[in-house]
């Protein structure tokens, strides 16, 4: 591909820094507003209804521990796609992403597990404010989650033909911050008790 | 011209595998320290971790401290909006009345919520 024919994105930089990668830190910036506004929300109520602490002691923390190594070890494979990347191995990178994804299916199909045991317990969206929060948050950051596997998926198929390669490092740096997202959330749904 | 650009954006990686190990290490504190059934240490184990958790992320594997400038200081305003957003409505909202209002709803138990009896859900 000539560089004429590439993406604006990967051949023009603004302020120094790659157009593409510009973007990605304005949508992790975005993202901190939103996801920052929905914690603080829950924090103001956490600290003013001791009922909460009584509804999160029903939440398993065993399941949100597996659920924060899985993520911890998907942003694991996710860096080192992105070093073979900038070793020009697309195809290494293409693998190591697609064990990205694996992480991401991991992480949705517990999910499901979890809320369908929660459900048919009886703890639905509209049983109360914590687990109108819960279903929320955790959905919400779900959805950041399939959303990180299908553009990832995109980006690991350019990656095995050696194409686009600087993609890697952009969805990386999304899916890190999807990992700090559910950082802050397992201590808030399932430790904070 | 982008495969130049990227090559000029490549520098030294750290030991992922190591801070991976370490961000697993802290995990595992932050799901001991509630047995200790301490709410300091809970506190501290639980929400001190995630901060340090979140900065090793930020830092080793975002590389947000070898990016331009300008990119930790939008993250830093974005922070302190929701910082402000948190000091602003926080007066109200944690309040159960005030001068010429009041939450019923809030004081008295909420009448809706599961009972206790699913505790087995664990």
């Amino acid at each position: 591909m000539t560089a004429a024919a590439r993406p604006i994105a990967t051949t023009r930089s603004s302020a120094g820094l790659a157009t593409g990668k510009l973007a990605v830190w304005w949508v992790v910036g975005s993202e901190i507003v939103i996801f920052g506004g929905l914690l603080a929300s829950y924090i103001m109520y956490r600290l003013a209804h001791d009922e909460f602490a009584q509804q999160a002691a029903h939440t398993n923390v065993w399941i949100g521990t597996f659920n924060t190594l899985v993520l911890l070890s998907s942003s694991l494979s996710a860096v080192l796609a992105h070093q073979a990347a900038e070793h020009g191995d697309g195809k290494k990178a293409a693998r190591l992403l697609w064990v990205t994804i694996g992480g991401a299916a991991t992480f949705i199909i517990v999910k499901t597990f979890e809320w369908t045991m929660e459900i048919t317990h009886g703890f639905t969206i509209t049983s109360s404010t914590f687990w109108s929060f819960y279903y929320t948050a955790a959905g919400l950051h779900a959805l950041h989650v399939i959303a990180g596997g299908v553009i990832m998926a995109i980006v690991a198929a350019a990656a095995a033909r050696n194409q686009e390669l600087h993609r890697v490092e952009l969805i990386g740096i999304y899916w890190h911050f999807v990992d700090v997202v559910w950082i802050f959330l397992f201590p808030l749904l399932y430790i904070a008790k | 011209m982008a495969d130049h650009a990227h090559a000029a954006d490549a520098h030294a990686h750290p030991n992922y595998v190591k801070i991976w190990g370490i961000l697993v290490a802290l995990l595992c504190v932050s799901v001991a320290g509630p047995f200790l059934g301490h709410p300091i240490v809970t506190l501290i184990t639980a929400f001190g971790i995630a901060v340090v958790k979140a900065y090793l992320v930020a830092k080793h594997f975002m590389h947000i401290t070898i990016e331009k400038r300008f990119i930790p200081y939008i993250i830093l305003t974005m922070l302190v909006f929701m910082l402000l957003f948190f000091a602003g409505t926080s007066p109200d909202v944690m309040k159960k009345d005030g001068t010429g209002w009041e939450k019923p709803s809030w004081k008295t138990p909420a009448a809706h919520a599961p009972a206790a009896h699913e505790g087995a859900h664990h």
